[in-house]
């Protein structure tokens, strides 16, 4: 976890070949509120103008729960020709793309999802799609778009997943773990069958509005316990995919586990396991245990990296998802940005590191060097 | 296989009141009549349906009624195969669901009434736990106040799914009122629906709840260290009863990280959350979510860094486990000792009286 870099830090390493990593979590961010003006039609502009952008949340101006810093992000990582975090492609590929050597970039815009008014969420999805293409994926080929839907439409998502369907700028589909259902809830259905056909996974990154407090027993106090809280929603809403049956209709769908951890993956596993063992009666549209679901359908993204005092400890929790489950990303620009040299401790195989900080993501993505 | 010892403590027992006329010799003539006239006959939770398979094990299952009704059954099925010298009973029943707080304080202050006297009056191996009407904090410790006189009474009930996270101010007194007198805190499986059973929203089964449970313990014990309950009540005990044990490292693995990173949030933690646990948290035994291998489950058990942290449970009537198999393979006969005996003993101060 790392809030800040000073430009001296990487001096001595720059002489060896750093290894080439995909980065399957970074955020490009709008340069201004307006930023998606020119992608919008002036119906869609003179309503934002007038009314904003309502979600399922108290207020349009101001967190519920303050950052630790400036938009969660770096504070090395304001662009020096002005803006925020993460709005200059110029700036993202000299402090991160090129010194990093990313050879593939995932982009996951965020606050782009969960609006209550299902026609503007479509709007600004188109936009957003457009936008990712015509200012960073068409610009720099080792990026890469998801693309972001109306995710509270199942059918218009349908729609702008197959307008994207064999784009080469995008990777995968973008939901948030929360919602106003949990995810496996068929109202999501036609996301998932429209992802199957046109081969893209779906990338599942913690937060959105959901109405629901991120504890099942209310609204907590404080910004930490959204963060931890992230990932029991991500857990919550893994388990609806798989109770619900959605690896059993869409047997092809790939989910890809973003920003929420992955440490918790083998316990979540287990307990569905013992509990579908019980109550298999209540699930009969499953024909295989959680876990082979999980096993068979699902990657996980690594920062933030969970981080035990003994290296062995997180080791043994890898061996028991999978090598080849795991996904490296850094989170560019936010203020946890995992920094791929320190991120796994020595002793790891070459095959092992090649799978996590590339090969595994080439692989689930489909795209070759 | 690790063998069981004698005179273990189970933490975890679920005595059933048989329905709502069970109370009416306890509950006031308004209340009473209130029963009756209105023609209430039961509060069963959403958590546990009568009839679901993880409500009562099936060779515990009676031919009529609930399992864990009756006194002599319990202890035939829980206490007496594993020579158990104590077990701590916590009634499920759903008076934390109703949403007046004068009802809650009437049907509570008869469950424990009727828990002491049909069932700590009918075996000196039992031991209870205080079901309060957490919709009024105020009641609660009153309620608290007038059982905490039974020193039988080991332990303060609530669940662990209420109108806010457990470590909200609002609970403060309630838990002053537990480490003032000796008792801890079990904090049960369960919610009052007042919210949605997870996080992101309602689930369409039953599994979903009951898996959900795990997370819904990892939110709000988030909540109780981030809050300052233990920076302010050091010398309380809370037990989490049903919640499954697995997931614990890798949580405190993320909230230690976390707690690195913005502790100037929440100035007044000012010990790891690891140590916290340590010291203040444990964590009953079954349901034990555990890997298909138990040399896995050791590794889980050293991922932990404590002997100190599980508490023997049996939590009959569910159905946790077949045969006598309370124990899972792959731990020490050392750590045995230390679930059945040692760590209980720690954790409850009225046991040792």
């Amino acid at each position: 976890m790392n809030m800040q870099f000073r430009p001296g830090e990487q001096k001595g390493t720059e002489a060896v070949v750093k290894q080439a990593i995909a980065d399957c979590d970074i955020h490009p961010t709008r340069k201004d509120p307006k930023g998606l003006y020119p992608y919008l039609e002036k119906r869609w502009r003179d309503h934002l103008d007038a009314y904003g952008a309502l979600v399922y949340q108290g207020m349009v101006v101001g967190p519920l729960y303050p950052k630790g810093q400036p938009n969660a992000s770096r504070r090395d990582a304001v662009p020096p020709e002005g803006g925020v975090q993460g709005s200059s492609l110029k700036f993202m590929q000299q402090q991160h793309l090129d010194p990093n050597n990313v050879a593939l970039g995932i982009m996951c815009p965020l606050s782009l999802q969960g609006f209550r008014n299902l026609d503007l969420g479509a709007a600004l999805a188109r936009a957003t799609n457009d936008w990712q293409v015509a200012e960073w994926s068409g610009q720099d080929s080792r990026l890469r778009a998801s693309v972001v839907v109306a995710n509270e439409d199942g059918e218009a998502s349908a729609r702008e997943i197959r307008a994207r369907a064999g784009d080469k700028n995008f990777a995968q589909v973008l939901l948030m773990s929360r919602n106003t259902e949990p995810l496996g809830q068929r109202r999501y259905w036609p996301i998932y069958q429209a992802a199957e056909e046109a081969g893209l996974p779906i990338g599942i990154h913690a937060f959105g509005n959901s109405g629901h407090p991120i504890t099942p027993g209310g609204w907590p106090s404080y910004y930490i316990e959204e963060m931890v809280g992230h990932s029991q929603c991500q857990q919550s809403a893994l388990a609806s995919l798989v109770l619900e049956g959605v690896f059993e209709r869409f047997p092809r769908l790939k989910v890809i586990s973003i920003e929420a951890g992955f440490g918790w993956a083998p316990s979540l596993a287990w307990r569905l396991d013992k509990h579908f063992d019980r109550l298999r009666s209540e699930l009969p549209h499953l024909k295989k245990k959680p876990s082979e679901y999980i096993r068979e359908h699902v990657w996980w993204s690594t920062q933030p990296m969970e981080e035990p005092d003994e290296r062995q400890h997180l080791l043994d929790v890898i061996e028991w998802i999978g090598w080849d489950r795991l996904m490296f990303a850094t989170d560019y620009p936010h203020w946890d940005f995992d920094e791929p040299s320190r991120v796994l401790p020595a002793g790891v195989s070459k095959e092992n590191r090649d799978a996590f900080f590339l090969g595994n993501a080439r692989q689930v993505f489909g795209i070759a060097a | 296989m690790a063998s069981v010892i004698p005179d273990g403590i189970d933490c975890d027992l679920h005595p059933a009141l048989p329905g709502i006329h069970n109370l009416l010799p306890y509950l006031s003539d308004y209340w009473s009549d209130q029963v009756t006239n209105r023609g209430m006959v039961d509060l069963v939770s959403a958590s546990y349906p009568l009839n679901s398979p993880i409500t009562a094990r099936p060779d515990w299952r009676p031919k009529a009624g609930k399992a864990g009704s009756v006194v002599a059954e319990l202890t035939r099925h829980a206490l007496d195969p594993y020579g158990t010298r104590f077990g701590i009973c916590n009634p499920l029943y759903g008076v934390q669901m109703v949403f007046s707080e004068d009802m809650a304080t009437a049907f509570c202050s008869a469950l424990n009434d009727w828990l002491a006297k049909e069932w700590l009056d009918k075996d000196a191996r039992l031991r209870g736990s205080i079901v309060i009407p957490v919709q009024s904090t105020e009641k609660a410790v009153v309620e608290i106040e007038r059982c905490a006189a039974d020193r039988r009474f080991v332990q303060v009930l609530m669940l662990v799914s209420n109108d806010n996270p457990l470590g909200r101010r609002v609970y403060w007194p309630i838990y002053e009122a537990c480490e003032r007198h000796g008792l801890a805190l079990g904090v049960h499986a369960g919610s009052n629906y007042h919210n949605a059973p997870l996080a992101v929203g309602w689930g369409s089964y039953h599994t979903e709840d009951y898996v959900g449970q795990a997370q819904a313990f990892q939110t709000q014990l988030t909540s109780l260290i981030v809050e300052g309950v233990f920076a302010k009540y050091p010398n309380l005990k809370v037990v989490m009863l049903e919640s499954g044990f697995t997931w614990l490292p890798t949580y405190l693995w993320r909230l230690q990280k976390f707690w690195r990173g913005v502790r100037m949030e929440t100035p007044w933690v000012d010990r790891a959350p690891q140590e916290i646990v340590r010291s203040n948290v444990r964590f009953s035994l079954q349901p034990i979510d555990a890997p298909p291998d138990p040399a896995m489950l050791e590794r889980v058990i050293d991922h932990m860094q404590s002997d100190e942290l599980l508490l023997f449970s049996t939590d009959y009537p569910h159905w946790q486990f077949d045969g006598e198999r309370v124990l899972p393979e792959g731990i020490s006969s050392d750590l045995v000792r230390k679930i059945m005996i040692d760590n209980p003993l720690a954790t409850y101060p009225r046991l040792n009286a």
